[in-house]
């Protein structure tokens, strides 16, 4: 770890100047000081916006909810609004880290935290990165961990979080607050950006932008649920997850919504496959056919190939689960 | 006063089956328990020693060439930078368990990435961290090295050969057979607490506040590596936050410490980073074994084959010694095996949670399974079976072996007679099997020593170097006291940990409670013929309880009978002829309920059981602890526990605990255990033998075993991780 500056921001309207000049937002910390221990992050600067008033969650007018960015993992899974209108969100959340983790790890830190890839933590490796130009070790590497979708022969990354898969399936959008004291709003999918041939971007935040809510819409009659598969019961990150969120009519499937964790560089979302499945009658076949649309561009690199049948495997079960029961 | 006594023949009088005081056996709590959980046990990097310095370890970037320190200067202007230091003496790798001398010692040439090759010390830990990880290493004249096992040049093992009868005659003519190739991969230890060292001089006199299992070997391995003295040096390690095989011999981390603090001229702490310990400590090999069996029509085993690869670094002898069970757990007059050993530049390859049966037994077991498959027969009845009255290859006798009453009673208590057929039991999306494995470890006895005081006012004092990993000594050499000198367990110090008490076999090889055990029995047993002696009677009508000794018809309380004094024994145990006359080991055996998703083929184990027999069990709780630890050490290596070497450089890429996945609460269920009466008169006066690691002995196979059941899904390449299960379904 290298010696840095510390300043504990009084305001947020502080907390974004003092960040555009090289400062880096720490909030739990659960990452950013792993990454800093390793040297893999050096900032200059921290600036500490625990104190800031951002952790609140409340409602808001159209009955969407506006989940302040330092709303603790634990407190937001454990909020019982979310837990009866966005229960998705709440189950994400809790497949996600330890209750130790969760309890310190805050929302806007888990939609940025930064990959898992192993070479990305390892300075003795080339990363682009952490390096840019360096090259990708993880491609010809151990990448049982990485992506499938979405990738660039500059990267093979995956974004780790089950929280941001939950959100981008409800349509969340982040709200952001820049040095110049603009505010905007970003979906999540125009939050994180694709790796390309400039992997060390990973959002489109500016210097300095501080995430300060995350708001969800209005919740939806339909059913949830979050599944993830993983390499032990509990303490690992996905290997693939679904979030799934699936409304039926007359037999019809009306609404799917449907998000995929462990597969991308970002939280995945597919609206053909959406579009496929809505006004269908539910079937094996028809599961299939949005598993192939899916996957149609998917690509492993050898210890990861695994993870299409797997995709192919979960989405069918989970689709099957939420028709089944949206049916009763 | 020294008690010296050799194990040459069966020690029948069991003397510890009816001691008045009633320790020994019972499930006493650890005494130290308290101290640990409540933070307030020292362990070796929390001493804070005046003047400390602090040091961090620097790794060689890859597998071959000489080492360059490229910005030696500059790094050692950093802020805070005592030292950089790069001596001649620091160690290539741990030594392997009892090797008691240094191992290679060569920081300028790397023979694996991760290699410790430099010590950086400053004034504080985060200094010398930062100026570690600034220091730029370079690899002059690299080359391509060997890193994969598959391809590597092979050395065979001929002392492990075995040839008897006609195997392949064997294969030919029997009705029902296998013929099957595993593979398991490598293991770490991940010890919670990684190895930390503090070194401090005292003239020429140094005291290491380390981390070790097995100190009296240690000691030595320090002395040789530093090129001192053994009296010189002394190893205090009086609480270890687990090793598993990793702190059996010297690590690197000793020895950069005691150079760094010799140079300085002040004490140095030195405490391995998390990814140090995955990547410069020692790794279970990875094995790929062959198993042939050839059984007749009714399922006796005519034949018994095992062929096993593993691997190690140049110049280590160490070779997995997965045969080791294979050679007496079953019947079958033609048997072969053979080991070879790959050389490779990946980490050392040393001992690791039970180094041969782990995964030598598991690999058996699965095979077993398929046999009784194959045949058409119940698994359990397949071993019932092939029971050998003695042992298949010396023809010599077992000590003891309940292995029989393990399987019934086992299969009993697990209700294995509900067992469903293969892919027959369905629960939503959840597909359920049963399985089951044997169980079966070496009983090893070695040399130890101990020392016993007699205090004048009626209290008892036990020292010895012995350790206690987490394992329950503390406890177990108490209650071998108590009962035996008739005090309350809250009447016995226990004091261990520290090289200038007598040298006990250290804790390895699941020897250490038996050996370290008789010593201090031997000792006691000296004080009761001293106390019977001042009393005049024999010491065999002496009864001694609560601090009294009841003879003739009287009650004397101890300090009575010292009048101030006190008496000293020191007890001293070595192998003898038992150890070669009969077949001495453990014995058990496991049954695991899983379920399958039938999706993901994601494996959760509902439920799983162990009955074992290891003799005379000391305390109920910490033996039924351990069996805990084994199976759950079982369920890693049956679902997710595997270093992920690089494919190009052989280093190791999942280095830490995140994506080393040994297993958490929720992948361990209710886990029960049966532990069965068993006195072997062979192993020592205790009758007791080892039970550390027998409950990881073959646990895995229950495990994939179930998972067949569940699935019909036979997964030879461990870990059984959902990709490999999906593959078959
Ligand atoms: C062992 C382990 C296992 C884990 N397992 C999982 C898992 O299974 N699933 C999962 O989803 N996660 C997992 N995590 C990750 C965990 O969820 C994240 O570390 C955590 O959510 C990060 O939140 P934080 O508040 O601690 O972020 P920090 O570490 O404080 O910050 C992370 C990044 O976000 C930036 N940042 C923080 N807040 C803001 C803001 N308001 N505006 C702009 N930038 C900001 C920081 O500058 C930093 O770059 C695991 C972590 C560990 C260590
Ligand atoms: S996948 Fe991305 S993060 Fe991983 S090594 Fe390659 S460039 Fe780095």
């Amino acid at each position: 770890m290298r010696s840095f500056e510390y300043t504990r921001a009084e305001s947020t309207g502080a907390a974004t100047r003092d960040a555009a000049t090289g400062g880096t937002f720490i909030a739990g910390g659960t990452n950013l000081l792993d990454l800093m221990k390793l040297e893999v992050m050096a900032p200059e600067a921290l600036i500490d916006i625990n104190r800031l008033d951002l952790n609140q969650i409340e409602g808001t007018e159209d009955g969407g909810l506006r989940i302040g960015a330092l709303v603790t993992n634990s407190d937001l899974a454990n909020d019982s609004r979310v837990r009866r209108n966005w229960p998705v969100l709440s189950r994400a959340l809790l497949a996600g880290a330890s209750g130790q983790l969760r309890n310190k790890a805050t929302t806007g830190g888990n939609l940025l935290q930064r990959t898992r890839c192993l070479y990305f933590y390892d300075r003795a490796m080339p990363c682009n990165k952490r390096a840019p130009g360096s090259g990708c070790a993880a491609r010809d590497g151990f990448n049982r961990i990485l992506a499938v979708l979405g990738t660039s022969e500059h990267c093979i990354a995956t974004h780790p979080s089950d929280m941001a898969v939950a959100m981008r399936a409800l349509g969340a959008e982040a709200e952001t607050l820049k040095e110049d004291g603009t505010t905007r709003r970003l979906t999540l999918e125009e939050l994180y950006l694709l790796p390309g041939d400039r992997p060390d971007r990973e959002t489109v935040l500016e210097p300095g932008e501080l995430i300060t809510a995350v708001v969800l819409p209005a919740p939806v009659r339909a059913r949830q649920t979050y599944r993830k598969v993983r390499d032990r019961a509990s303490y690992a990150f996905a290997l693939v997850s679904v979030a799934g969120i699936v409304a039926m009519e007359n037999g019809r499937i009306t609404k799917a919504n449907l998000a995929f964790g462990g597969l991308a560089p970002k939280p995945w979302r597919d609206a053909a496959v959406e579009e496929l499945l809505t006004g269908e009658a539910p079937s094996d076949a028809l599961f299939n056919r949005a598993a192939d649309l899916l996957l149609a561009d998917a690509q492993g690199f050898g210890g990861n190939d695994f993870k299409l049948p797997l995709t192919r495997r979960t989405l069918v079960s989970v689709l099957t689960e939420l028709t089944q029961e949206a049916r009763i | 006063m020294t008690e010296h006594f050799k194990m040459e023949t069966p020690a029948t009088e069991r003397r510890l089956d009816d001691m008045a005081q009633g320790l020994v056996g019972a499930p006493l709590d650890r005494p130290e328990g308290p101290l640990k959980v409540t933070g307030t046990a020292t362990y070796a990097n929390e001493w804070q020693i005046e003047g400390m310095a602090h040091g961090v370890m620097v790794r060689a970037p890859g597998n071959s060439g000489r080492v360059i320190l490229a910005n030696r200067d500059d790094v050692a202007k950093l802020p805070g930078v005592l030292a950089v230091i790069q001596d001649d003496r620091l160690l290539r790798n741990p030594a392997q368990g009892t090797a008691n001398e240094a191992p290679v010692q060569s920081p300028h040439h790397a023979a694996y990435l991760g290699q410790l090759i430099a010590v950086v010390v400053a004034e504080t830990f985060e200094q010398a961290r930062h100026a570690a990880q600034s220091l730029q290493v370079t690899l002059e004249n690299a080359q391509m090295v060997q890193v994969d096992p598959a391809t590597a040049a092979v050395e065979p093992q001929d002392g492990q050969a075995l040839d008897q009868g006609d195997l392949d005659a064997a294969m030919r003519d029997a009705p029902h057979s296998v013929d099957l190739v595993y593979t398991t991969p490598s293991h770490s230890s991940a010890p919670m607490e990684p190895h930390a060292s503090i070194a401090s001089w005292q003239g020429g006199d140094l005291t290491l506040r380390g981390s070790y299992q097995m100190l009296k070997y240690n000691r030595n391995e320090l002395a040789d590596s530093l090129g001192i003295h053994p009296d010189r040096v002394r190893i205090i390690s009086p609480y270890v936050g687990g090793g598993f095989g990793s702190k059996l011999g010297l690590a690197p981390e000793a020895v950069a410490a005691a150079i760094a603090a010799q140079e300085l001229g002040r004490p140095v702490s030195v405490a391995l980073q998390r990814p140090q310990v995955f990547e410069a400590t020692m790794r279970r090999s990875e094995t790929r074994q062959r198993v042939r069996l050839a059984a007749d029509a009714e399922g006796r085993l005519t034949g018994l084959g095992h062929d096993a690869r593993v691997s190690n670094l140049p110049g280590e002898s160490f070779a997995e010694p997965v045969l080791q069970a294979s050679h007496f757990l079953y019947a079958g007059a033609n048997r072969r095996m053979s080991l070879e050993l790959a050389r490779l530049h990946r980490m050392c390859a040393g001992s690791v949670r039970a180094p041969g049966e782990a995964v030598g037994v598991t690999v058996l077991e699965n095979a077993m399974d398929e046999l009784a498959h194959e045949i058409g027969i119940d698994p359990v009845a397949l071993r019932l079976r092939n029971i050998p009255e003695k042992d298949p290859e010396s023809g010599k006798d077992y000590s003891s072996r309940r292995f029989r009453e393990a399987l019934e009673s086992g299969a009993e208590a697990f209700g294995w007679a509900d067992r469903p057929g293969v892919k027959e039991r369905r629960e939503g999306e959840w597909l359920i099997g049963y399985g089951m494995a044997s169980a079966a470890r070496v009983n090893v006895l070695m040399e130890s020593q101990a020392r016993v005081t007699l205090l004048p006012d009626g209290t008892a004092r036990v020292e010895t170097d012995m350790t206690d990993i987490g394992t329950g000594t503390y406890a177990i050499l108490g209650q071998i006291a108590g009962d035996m000198l008739g005090l309350p367990r809250d009447r016995v110090e226990v004091v261990l940990g520290d090289t200038t008490l007598p040298p006990a076999a250290g804790s390895g090889g699941s020897w250490g409670a038996s050996s370290s055990g008789t010593s201090v029995y031997l000792a006691c047993e000296a004080i009761r013929r001293q106390l019977a002696q001042r009393l005049e009677v024999d010491e065999h009508d002496l009864t001694l309880k609560d601090g009294r000794a009841t003879y003739a018809n009287q009650v004397k309380s101890l300090s009575d009978i010292l009048q101030g004094d006190e008496i000293a024994k020191l007890g001293h145990v070595k192998p003898g002829d038992t150890s070669t006359d009969v077949r001495q080991a453990t014995f058990g055996a496991y049954f695991a309920e899983v379920a399958v998703h039938a999706a993901s083929g994601e494996t959760r184990i509902r439920r799983m059981h162990g009955s074992f027999a290891a003799g005379r069990i000391l305390n109920a709780k910490t033996a039924r602890s351990q069996c805990l630890g084994g199976m759950t050490f079982g369920i890693g290596i049956a679902l997710t526990e595997e270093l992920a070497f690089d494919p190009r450089d052989g280093h190791v890429a999942n280095h830490n605990l995140a994506e080393y996945h040994i297993p958490v609460n929720a992948d361990v269920p209710q886990l029960t255990v049966e532990l069965l009466e068993e006195r072997d008169d062979w192993a020592n006066p205790m009758q007791a033998k080892g039970i550390g690691e027998l409950g990881i002995c073959g646990a895995a196979a229950a495990i994939t075993n179930a998972i067949h059941n569940a699935t019909g899904v036979r997964v030879r390449d461990y870990p059984a991780t959902l990709d490999k299960v999906i593959a078959g379904m």
